[in-house]
């Protein structure tokens, strides 16, 4: 792999990266936004192995490959059953809409290079320079789930928080040691879990996963 | 030997935990958690007392090739974590067959509790244990996950409300966290430190780069920080202590939001170094005043007497992070036993919370009244551990605010302390005239009864509370260690 090809199948994957991230605002249809979801996990294991492959390092590649087998794979595949069990494919009005929301993400995109600048800085590299991405996909996520209000697309938010830290930790350094990345791994799963069954409880307890039915505590 | 005693306080609990899911929960299992807690507390006592024998300021030792690590620090937390869990598990038995035999629970979740609170307690051992920042981050996120159900235990709306937002709130705090340790760890990298190990960060602090340790410091705070409960990163822990069952309320209210904070001493020690104290002093200020306003705020006008004692810890995390943002010797001696203190006397305040919510239904502080007349078994133990909680003598909590308050004026930050003392009025008087309503007014109704099963834990917590508040004792010399491996500055 030459330098220049290397340069640009990386900026290919985070580009991907940051369309699938972005795009989730767009769509309203839950399915397709588990769709875009499962895609941006391969943009994610595209960028890793992409790394593993330029820096000739098999544990990276194996790891990029566990990591899209868990985010492109087992997490959408768990999502989409929750969706088929609830029987309810869409958002109800978001409380931001789709022309705002999309307007939002430009404002954190240009935010989230301001804040990395002192990242890039340190060692500015190919792959330190895309940093400013995975930070911009990790505002767009907060910004789904504080704006959505179906369980389903909470979840979304968060994930798409938690691929731009995995995006980040791969980008300006080979990822976390591999104990704490197979611990990640985990309590990213059971979370997911925990959160799917607490969805069942709520159409149990409420009839719906609209979550401004969650009105009981307060002060 | 060492090594063993290490792994033990992890061990035992998560032992219990396998025995409670082949068993389930019954007459004679009901005492094992009990028992495993006290395991874990006598673990504790001995790495403290090895650490005596080793002198202060240095490791005790290391387990599992490095993933574990005991210093004085750890110890004392690992006291703390034993402490609490033996007092709620003591309480457990009693509580879940008045559940039972309410009709709220069944032997299915009761079989789940067994094994949640001992994976939560093993969670928690393994957090203060643990040798790097990374494997630190996976045990306070487990916590989390493990006590999702027992916050939604009682599967009400309310019940699975406060679970979902728990949850979630909690782990968008933790990831910030998450990228605040990656961030660390490019740092870190770049001069030559490939772990997350805190005594090799730490050693290399001064070459760390300032730009990235700002903002991956500013992150690990507040994430770490939401899961302390701190403001304005609270909205959860209102609703999640006042909808878990008491002992597990007693549990994340009196340990689980100190072993959160845990984390944040350790990024101190480090961020000290690396930015200078300046930086986290003036967020941990910032955190602590914010948490102590929202919680006098609140308490004026609050209804329910459990989230009253959730917004209390509220008030005692603003205090604990106050101390640590001041750092001297003093301070930090003062937050290790406010910790302590704290971890008791909201302890014996939940349980007994969770007995009058069994006997009267309601959770409303106006259902509640003339407790001195109807139960004065119950009525006692509340009305000292308010006392307890709003830093009265002879409990230990009055010694640790004093402390607190002494180090601050001596460090330069009287007008921070000047403005906690007027918030922490604000409390007095609000808790003050609320606890009165509870335990003296109303007219006659019908007797509570207090089972002996809850009444020695709560007798015992007391005790203990007001002990540490004449005497250190033994625990002077681990104390003065532990502040030290906190990086006190004299």
């Amino acid at each position: 792999m030459t330098d220049a090809m290397y340069v640009q199948l990386l900026d290919l994957a985070c580009g991907a990266f940051l369309l699938t991230g972005v795009l989730v605002l767009w769509r309203r249809e839950l399915s397709a936004i588990v769709w875009l979801f499962a895609l941006e996990g391969v943009a994610l294991t595209a960028l890793i192995v992409v790394l593993g492959v330029w820096q000739a390092d098999l544990e990276l590649i194996l790891v990029g490959l566990g990591v899209g087998a868990l985010r492109a794979g087992l997490l959408p595949y768990l999502m989409r059953r929750a969706l088929v069990a609830s029987g309810a494919g869409r958002e109800t009005q978001p409380l931001v809409n789709v022309a705002t929301s999309l307007l939002v993400a430009a404002v954190l995109a240009m935010l989230a290079y301001a804040v990395s600048q002192p990242l890039v800085r340190l060692s500015p590299t190919p792959a330190t320079q895309a940093v400013p991405i995975a930070l911009t996909v990790l505002l767009i996520g907060f910004f789904v789930l504080v704006t959505r209000r179906r369980a389903l697309s909470q979840l979304v938010g968060f994930l798409l928080m938690d691929n731009a830290i995995t995006a980040t930790a791969f980008l300006t350094t080979s990822g976390v040691p591999l104990v704490v990345e197979l611990g990640i791994s985990l309590d990213l799963l059971l979370a997911v879990l925990v959160l799917q069954v607490l969805t069942t409880r709520m159409r149990a307890a409420f009839g719906g996963t609209d979550l401004d039915e969650l009105r009981e505590l307060h002060d | 030997m060492a090594s063993l005693l290490l792994i033990a306080p992890v061990a035992v609990p998560a032992a219990a935990a396998c025995v409670y899911a082949v068993l389930g929960w019954n007459r004679i299992t009901a005492w094992l958690g009990a028992l495993a807690a006290a395991g874990l507390l006598t673990c504790a006592v001995a790495l403290a007392t090895t650490e005596k024998l080793y002198g202060g300021g240095h490791a005790l030792g290391e387990a599992l090739a490095g993933l574990l690590h005991s210093d004085a620090l750890s110890a004392f937390m690992l006291i703390v974590i034993g402490t609490v869990a033996l007092l709620a598990m003591l309480a457990s038995p009693a509580y879940l067959a008045a559940e039972l035999a309410a009709g709220h629970t069944g032997p299915r979740a009761m079989r789940r509790y067994g094994v949640l609170t001992q994976s939560f307690i093993a969670a928690m051992a393994l957090a203060v244990l643990a040798s790097s920042l990374g494997l630190l981050w996976v045990a306070i996120e487990a916590t989390t996950i493990l006590t999702a159900f027992l916050v939604g235990h009682r599967r009400t709306r309310q019940a699975t409300e406060a679970a979902w937002k728990y949850v979630v709130i909690c782990s968008v705090g933790i990831a910030l966290a998450l990228l605040g340790i990656v961030l660390v760890h490019y740092a870190g990298d770049h001069v030559g430190v490939a772990s997350l190990d805190w005594a090799e960060l730490a050693e290399h602090a001064n070459r760390l780069d300032p730009g990235v340790m700002r903002i991956a410091v500013m992150l690990l705070v507040l994430g770490f920080g939401t899961k302390a409960g701190l403001a304005p990163m609270h909205a959860w822990l209102p609703d999640a202590h006042s909808q878990a069952p008491a002992p597990v309320s007693a549990l994340m209210s009196g340990v689980l939001l100190s072993v959160a904070f845990y984390a944040i001493l350790r990024v101190k020690v480090i961020a000290d170094v690396a930015l200078g104290a300046g930086f986290t002093r003036t967020l941990l200020v910032i955190v602590a005043l914010a948490s102590l306003a929202v919680a006098a705020f609140l308490l004026l006008g609050q209804r329910d007497y459990k989230r009253l004692l959730a917004y209390s810890s509220i008030e005692h995390m603003g205090l604990v992070a106050l101390g640590a943002a001041i750092g001297n010797t003093l301070a930090l001696v003062a937050v290790l036993l406010h910790i302590l203190g704290h971890g008791l006397g909201k302890s014996v305040l939940f349980l007994s919370a969770g007995q009058l919510h069994q006997a009267l239904g309601s959770s409303r502080i106006h259902a509640v009244h003339g407790l001195v007349t109807r139960a004065p078994m119950l009525a006692g133990p509340f009305a000292l551990g308010l006392l307890a909680l709003l830093g009265l003598p002879p409990f230990s909590l009055f010694a640790s605010e004093l402390g607190i308050a002494r180090a601050g004026f001596a460090a330069g930050l009287g007008w921070a302390i000047a403005a906690a003392l007027v918030l922490m009025l604000v409390i007095v008087a609000a808790v003050g005239r609320q606890g009165q309503q509870m335990l003296l007014g109303g007219g006659p109704g019908e007797a509570i009864a207090l089972p002996r099963g809850v009444a020695v834990p709560l007798l015992a917590g007391l005790a203990a509370c007001a002990a540490l508040g004449i005497t250190l004792g033994p625990l002077h010399s681990l104390l003065q260690a532990a502040a030290t491996i906190a990086g006190a500055t004299p």
